[in-house]
């Protein structure tokens, strides 16, 4: 057993799991965030308020049509997805052209109204929503108690970002969309849907937040305001890791989980600054990110 | 233009009766500034307004040819945005009183400069007891709560059954400060002690990692000096780390009927918490609340909404009987001089320091199989005698007081 600056080495461990842990949750929002600023050039400031539409959305499925937290997994991204489809059609696609401005007006517009619209039907306390009981327990791994359920946000996490970097940057629909991105005159001509799949493609960066939104719904309280809590740090994570770069997002989201973990133990005051402090720094010597092309 | 001619008259109807009363620009408007988007909207908010409309209503304000106008703002939990509403209430639209604030940092700032306007301020959501304390103005009214009476209340009776060590995990603003310091003293005094606290930024999202620091501690108490969503997730996250299952407790030392409603009694139930005043203690509360919950979303009212119906019932009261709203200091005299005696808080005084003194309530949170359904959450542990409930009037440090 050894010391760090008066803290011992197990509660260290302790919080750099638990930093690991809130690191899952930032890499799985700036990931939804970084594919749909990569691919359609938005920035998404809905982002927030779609992740706590996902957890709503597994909060009513549970109430209303009994169907308990693996479904909700399953269905609520797909749901919250379908709206996020809608809203691309409607409203985003008007917006491709013009400056990044109009989408982030348009985007934090409506992510007020869904906040507004929620906070008006259910208040801003939040709705109880439990851990499914197969998750239910932990381990005592000796130098803390690691919840069952925790371990399972970490791991569906990784696999989750994982895939979606490899499908993004190793198969062939990545090197279509990838490609579309860059000129999509010229893909079109190869005989390629590429509207629809720039569609697509917010729908999934969508359901990513909802995805996320339902795996918080048992640990953290599920408020209209749930999201606009988490949304500005997880655009701090995008920007350090360098705006539409996946693997900025992904290793920028674990990394400051747990650099905000070790902050919460030795300066705890501080944390919720930490990770602008960082922002600030890498932007004055980074300023595309850590893994951006600066263009 | 019907509606116009109605409006018309009315106003000449009600301006007729205030002929012998002195009012600013003839109407007495309260102003209800509280969080009305944030993690303390549902406990204040729109109920607040709610709670205030009913309280001159009941007063029968416009029968006695008073005119009293309510509006609301939101003050975002954040000081500058609660100064300047407060500051432009006052200067152009003439506004007569200031109700509720929530956030404590926001109600020192609201509390200053509703002195130097010589306005009146009654506050009901705040918690920090330096507003009778060091803070106390001739001008402020300290109604429902504070941190010292709910130290007393839930840090006295902990103590008392055995939970004699303490690590408290702390919101790092005014009053997480206040409330920690509070309760560390009570603890002190009755013999536990403190084996260290963390102080965690407002508002949070994940505490497991100052839990976790908690938990190391080995205290046998961890005491939530926080609020709304702080606690709520505080209480959840503790359960799901096995804080709870492993031994240690938990006290929410300041912790709302919404916030129980929020958690679910499956993971609130045992919890003991102090509180000035629950729906369901008798026959007044009950009708008070089947009139309220309709206007209010079906929430059920917390003790911060009847706070404000009594503390603005007794404002129109002193009012009343001073026929004028002009002059601040005069009227919180007045509120002091006279008795209180409203519906919902029964019989009270409001002492020079500014603290109205009633009875409080220690609550246990009932278990599932108890309930009887929503909102059927609290058994009384004790009542708190109103002489036993507040801190001693020499001890707070308020320069009103003569000693």
């Amino acid at each position: 057993m050894f010391e760090v600056l008066g803290v011992s080495s197990q509660a260290l461990f302790g919080q750099l799991l638990i930093g690991l842990i809130n690191g899952s949750f930032y890499a799985l929002l700036s990931l939804g965030l970084a594919v749909i600023f990569g691919m359609l050039n938005i920035i998404n400031f809905a982002h927030g308020a779609q992740y706590m539409l996902g957890a709503f959305v597994a909060i009513f499925l549970l109430q209303y049509l009994g169907l308990g937290y693996w479904w909700a997994l399953v269905i609520a991204p797909l749901v919250v997805g379908a709206t996020g489809v809608v809203v691309e059609r409607l409203f985003l696609r008007w917006l491709y052209q013009l400056d990044h401005l109009y989408g982030l007006l348009l985007t934090f517009g409506l992510a007020l109204m869904m906040e507004g619209t929620f906070r008006n039907f259910f208040g801003s306390s939040g709705l109880p929503y439990s851990v499914p009981p197969s998750l239910t327990g932990g381990q005592n791994l000796g130098f803390m108690f690691l919840p069952n359920y925790r371990a399972w946000v970490v791991v569906a996490s990784l696999t989750v970002c994982l895939a979606t970097w490899f499908v993004i940057e190793r198969t062939k629909l990545g090197a279509y969309l990838r490609a579309a991105t860059e000129n999509p005159t010229l893909v079109r001509a190869f005989g390629i849907n590429v509207p629809r799949m720039i569609t697509l493609t917010y729908g999934f960066g969508v359901a990513l937040a909802a995805l996320a939104g339902v795996m918080a719904a048992p640990i953290y309280n599920v408020s209209p305001q749930m999201g606009s809590n988490l949304i500005i740090v997880v655009f701090a994570v995008v920007v350090i890791g360098g705006m539409g770069s996946i693997l900025g997002a992904i290793v920028t989201g674990f990394g400051l989980g747990l650099i905000e973990g070790l902050t919460k133990v030795f300066f705890p005051e501080a944390s919720n600054t930490v990770i602008f402090v960082v922002m600030a720094i890498v932007l004055l010597i980074r300023p595309a990110g850590l893994f951006g092309r600066s263009t | 233009m019907k509606r116009l001619i109605s409006l018309t008259a009315l106003s000449i109807a009600l301006g007729c009766g205030a002929a012998d009363a002195q009012y600013t620009d003839g109407t007495i408007k309260i102003g209800v500034m509280n969080d009305m988007s944030g993690t303390y909207s549902d406990l204040s908010g729109q109920g607040s307004v709610v709670a205030a409309r009913m309280a001159a209503e009941d007063f029968g304000a416009a029968r006695k040819g008073m005119k009293v106008e309510i509006i609301g703002a939101d003050h975002q939990n954040k000081p500058d945005v609660g100064s300047n509403v407060v500051r432009t209430w006052l200067d152009v639209d003439k506004v007569d009183v200031i109700v509720d604030v929530p956030t404590s940092s926001v109600a020192l700032a609201v509390n200053e400069i509703v002195r130097d306007k010589n306005k009146v301020f009654l506050v009901s959501g705040a918690a920090a007891s330096d507003l009778t304390g060091p803070a106390c103005t001739p001008n402020t009214v300290h109604w429902t709560y504070d941190t010292w009476a709910l130290a007393n209340g839930t840090g006295k009776a902990i103590v008392k059954t055995g939970g004699d060590t303490w690590y408290f995990l702390t919101a790092n603003y005014a009053f997480g400060l206040a409330l920690e310091r509070d309760t560390a003293a009570v603890v002190v005094k009755n013999g536990g002690k403190v084996l260290g606290q963390v102080r965690h930024p407002f508002p949070g999202t994940d505490f497991s990692s100052f839990l976790l620091q908690a938990q190391a501690s080995k205290a046998k108490i961890i005491g939530l000096a926080n609020a709304g969503s702080d606690t709520i997730n505080s209480i959840k996250q503790a359960a799901e780390f096995g804080i709870t299952s492993g031994g240690q407790n938990l006290a929410a030392l300041l912790a709302f009927i919404t916030d129980v409603h929020a958690l679910g009694l499956r993971t609130a139930q045992g919890l003991i918490m102090t509180e000035a005043w629950y729906w369901d203690l008798n026959d007044n509360n009950r009708n008070f609340t089947k009139r309220f919950a309709p206007q209010y979303k079906g929430i059920h009212p917390t003790m911060v909404h009847a706070g404000v119906y009594s503390a603005v019932t007794h404002y129109l009261k002193a009012v009343e009987a001073l026929k004028s709203d002009a002059d601040g200091k005069a009227i919180v005299a007045k509120m002091k001089e006279m008795p209180t005696d409203d519906t919902l808080f029964g019989k009270g005084t409001v002492r020079a320091d500014g603290r109205k003194i009633h009875p409080m309530y220690l609550f246990e949170v009932k278990k599932p199989a108890e309930s009887k359904g929503a909102w059927d959450y609290y058994k009384v542990r004790a009542t708190i005698p109103e002489n036993e409930a507040f801190r001693p009037l020499a001890e707070g440090g308020c320069p009103l007081v003569k000693s």
